[in-house]
């Protein structure tokens, strides 16, 4: 039986069904479909998380000068507080967030007779100790049940105390996944903040990063190197990010989307709205960061810029050479397969190349078709139920702020030379007879690990045991398991460190589980 | 100990009869309690008297769970006991949560004690939600009255009613003990309720004649059989009760279809 067979026939024929089309075998010649962003099969373990994951968990909760308040019981806020490793400094006025964990901690009495007074005192509370000039709400299950009016709540409170106060209705059973929770910050950013600042950036080349969550501080490796070819960050989403800078972000000229899927809505509302382009980038891998600055500097069509461009990757890849030779050294040749939430199962797929590791397979927890096979195939994409109940936006220009960076015709001449505003998607990128898996489960991990023989398998906290006990590397390329950056040239190297630390101490092949003890010598043998 | 829910179309007078034939029971010697599960807390007042009672929930929020049985049980009219669930104020909270709520921390406090015939719940309008349907669930109440009268949107509800008892009658064991037709002087009334009773597979208990003598209770605070013992109508819920003391009738309920339940409003008069 072939790969796909042996997995899919363990399976009822309800579930066959419901899975056969998440998985295929990449065959370059082809144009292939794959199912994603549909529900996940009741029984199966799915690693996904909830709409308030996507929305408070990684859009929102990353906004240093923001308070976020979760509006629920307590164990929403408590399992979101801290698990993201978005790195954050101070903004110098003394806020910062990030270590909190702000929650109305909703009781019995609230769901009866309604949360919202407690949501009230919360954010009066939260005011009166933190002095937050923003405030947002994240909507929990039970929230959307009993139907508090957070959205009143929040237009209350800005006239109350004078800050700006956004809610969010992104409660945990909307959607398939965590994406839809995405959309919804997407679109309370677009609403609500982007454009409210029209301060201009103090120097040209200006930018966003979108879709950087700065997790082990990729954030900052990618903007020391930004900043070094000359390039001014206006602002990032939302790694370390500040909502005073977002409500300027309408400003730059040019959106860098590095996480397509968590973010892709503001970078298309705003090329509607602002007119800002916006260009897929990169920057997890040498030669994909090194690609990603040049394609930026293309779009500004400044040749010291160019210049300036080739002197810094030339003298950042001098400077990590002789680290990155000795670990290629030690890493070619082995096999990686990958399973991460929305863009990082592609990203780090160059990554792994530079070291000479091949991958067998990849897949998104919570990926749409785009991110699979491009953006091409946005306008194809049947609604369903779950997609229309998340709402789509529709922005109009901005007569005021409308800004055109570029001419209409070095628009469509850079179009197809650098790629903007446009996304091609996984699979084309990776090799013939490797596996797309979308919302891989633990079954199919472990058949997989079997299957695929990878010496590393890189995915979150919720499978990472399984796999290690089972005798592969597990890291994590959601939080990087208290290590990192991984992005840029100077994260390219702590990679491939963390990757040969694990590769050459293979401690868990070692541990024989007290059960399997009379087995020893058997599987010495196996292994 | 019997446990009886009262459900019904919202205004039909499902409170007012309940407490009618309450009383009427409570003349008969027997031990009762009244569950008011309507977050306006008006299912008792006819008992006690236009007695403001703290409610269940309004106690727990304000005095948390430490909550003394005394502080939300009022004995009335012939000692018969009165707790009013409470809930929220219109449009906000969850009303359903609520009697969910407030009839679990009842058993915790050992309101349902043995000495006790009956246990009467009130509840409000339509199964809208769960909580509403708490009384019926988990083995609470085992039998229930219908409260309609013959107009078409009673019977609607007659029907939806019985949709939900039919599905918590295989898990909780409920069962439907008959419609209580409180007259509203519509053509053909009796027969039509008792038409559509007797397609639901159950019985019309009690045809309860229209009489003004029961608002003149009500704003006298009091049941018709405090008020005006001796008057017909307080006969009526002494009959009513008497047939609730005797009923043997409990069925599951068959639910008419759309169709067949508009068919029955056409053949009983409602179009002449």
């Amino acid at each position: 039986m072939d790969v796909k067979s042996t997995i899919l026939s363990k399976y009822n024929a309800k579930v066959f069904k419901g899975r056969q089309d998440h998985l295929l075998e990449v065959d370059a010649g082809q144009t292939q479909e794959i199912a994603a962003n549909a529900r996940a099969v009741p029984g199966l373990m799915t690693n996904r998380g909830c709409c308030y994951a996507g929305c408070k968990g990684v859009v929102l909760g990353p906004l240093k000068d923001t308070c976020v308040i979760t509006h629920g019981p307590i164990g929403c806020g408590f399992y979101s507080w801290g698990t993201r490793r978005n790195k954050a400094r101070g903004d110098g006025e003394g806020r910062n967030f990030i270590q909190y964990c702000f929650s109305t901690d909703m009781q019995e009495p609230d769901i009866v007779f309604g949360g919202d007074k407690k949501l009230r005192q919360a954010i009066k509370e939260a005011v009166t100790i933190f002095h937050p000039k923003h405030v947002m709400i994240c909507s929990t299950c039970p929230v959307g049940l009993i139907g508090d009016d957070i959205h009143a709540v929040a237009a209350e409170a800005e006239k109350d105390y004078g800050i700006t106060c956004v809610a969010f209705s992104c409660e945990g059973y909307k959607g398939v996944s965590q994406s839809a929770g995405h959309h919804i910050a997407n679109n309370g950013l677009m609403k609500r903040i982007i454009g409210a600042d029209d301060t201009p950036p103090p120097s040209k080349y200006a930018v966003n990063l979108l879709g950087e969550y700065n997790i082990g501080g990729d954030g900052w490796e990618v903007e020391r190197i930004l900043k070094r070819v000359g390039y001014h960050v206006v602002s990032v989403f939302t790694g370390d990010g500040a909502l005073a800078d977002i409500a300027r972000a309408h400003t730059a000229d040019l959106n860098l989307v590095q996480c397509h899927r968590s973010i892709n809505y503001v970078a298309e509302m705003m090329k509607t709205a602002y007119g800002t382009d916006w260009l897929k980038v990169n920057f997890i891998g040498l030669g994909s960061a090194a690609e990603s600055l040049r394609r930026i500097a293309e779009f500004f069509g400044d040749q010291d810029l160019k210049n300036r461009t080739e002197e810094v990757i030339a003298d950042e890849l001098a400077a990590i050479e002789p680290d990155i030779s000795y670990f290629k050294s030690r890493l070619e040749g082995r096999r990686a397969a990958l399973f991460v939430g929305g863009s990082r199962s592609h990203h780090y797929q160059d990554l792994l190349r530079d070291f000479g590791v091949a991958t067998v397979l990849a897949g998104y927890e919570f990926g749409h078709r785009d991110d699979y096979e491009g953006r091409q195939v946005i306008p194809r994409i049947k609604e369903d139920a779950d997609s229309k109940n998340i709402e789509t936006l529709t922005v109009a220009k901005d007569d005021k702020r409308y800004r055109a960076f570029l001419s209409p015709e070095r628009y469509e001449e850079l179009k197809s030379t650098i790629g903007l505003e446009s996304y091609a998607g996984m699979i084309r990128d990776m090799p013939d007879g490797s596996w797309v898996v979308d919302d891989l489960n633990h079954f199919e991990t472990e058949q997989f690990a079997k299957l695929l023989r990878p010496d590393i398998f890189f995915s979150g906290i919720k499978d990472k045991y399984v796999l290690q006990k089972s005798g592969v590397l597990s890291r994590q390329l959601h939080c990087y398991d208290y290590s990192g950056p991984y992005a840029g040239f100077r994260g390219a190297v702590i990679f491939g460190r963390d990757l040969t630390m694990g590769l050459y101490a293979p401690a868990w092949k070692m541990v024989t589980p007290p059960w399997k003890a009379g087995d020893r010598e058997g599987d010495a043998a196996n292994a | 100990m019997r446990q009886v829910a009262i459900y019904g179309k919202g205004g039909i007078g499902k409170s007012t009869t309940t407490q009618n034939l309450n009383a009427g029971l409570g003349e008969m010697g027997k031990k009762i309690m009244i569950v008011g599960c309507d977050p306006k807390a008006d299912s008792t007042r006819l008992i006690l008297g236009g007695l403001a009672q703290e409610t269940v929930l309004d106690t727990l929020r304000e005095e948390g769970e430490d909550i003394d049985l005394d502080q939300v049980l009022k004995a009335g009219f012939s000692g018969i006991r009165c707790v009013e669930s409470g809930g929220p104020e219109p449009g906000v909270g969850c009303a359903g949560r609520g009697i969910i709520t407030s009839i679990g921390l009842l058993e915790r406090l050992g309101a349902y004690t043995d000495d006790l015939d009956y246990v009467f719940y009130d509840v409000l309008g339509d199964v809208v939600c769960g909580g509403f349907a708490m009384p019926i669930r988990e083995g609470k109440a085992q039998e229930i009255y219908i409260v309609c009268s013959g107009e078409m949107m009673a019977l609607y509800a007659a029907n939806n009613i019985s949709k939900g008892i039919r599905k918590y009658a295989n898990t909780g064991g409920v069962r439907l003990g008959g419609l209580i037709c409180n007259s509203r002087n519509v053509d053909g009334e009796a027969d039509l309720v008792s038409a559509v009773a007797k397609e639901l597979g159950t019985q019309m208990i009690h045809f309860v004649p229209r009489d003004n003598m029961v608002q003149r209770a009500e704003i006298n605070k009091q049941t018709v059989i405090e008020f005006a013992p001796k008057c017909g109508q307080a006969d009526e819920y002494r009959a009513l009760a008497n047939k609730i003391d005797h009923n043997d009738m409990f069925v599951i309920p068959q639910p008419l279809s759309q169709d067949r339940l508009e068919a029955l409003l056409m053949d009983y008069g409602l179009v002449a």
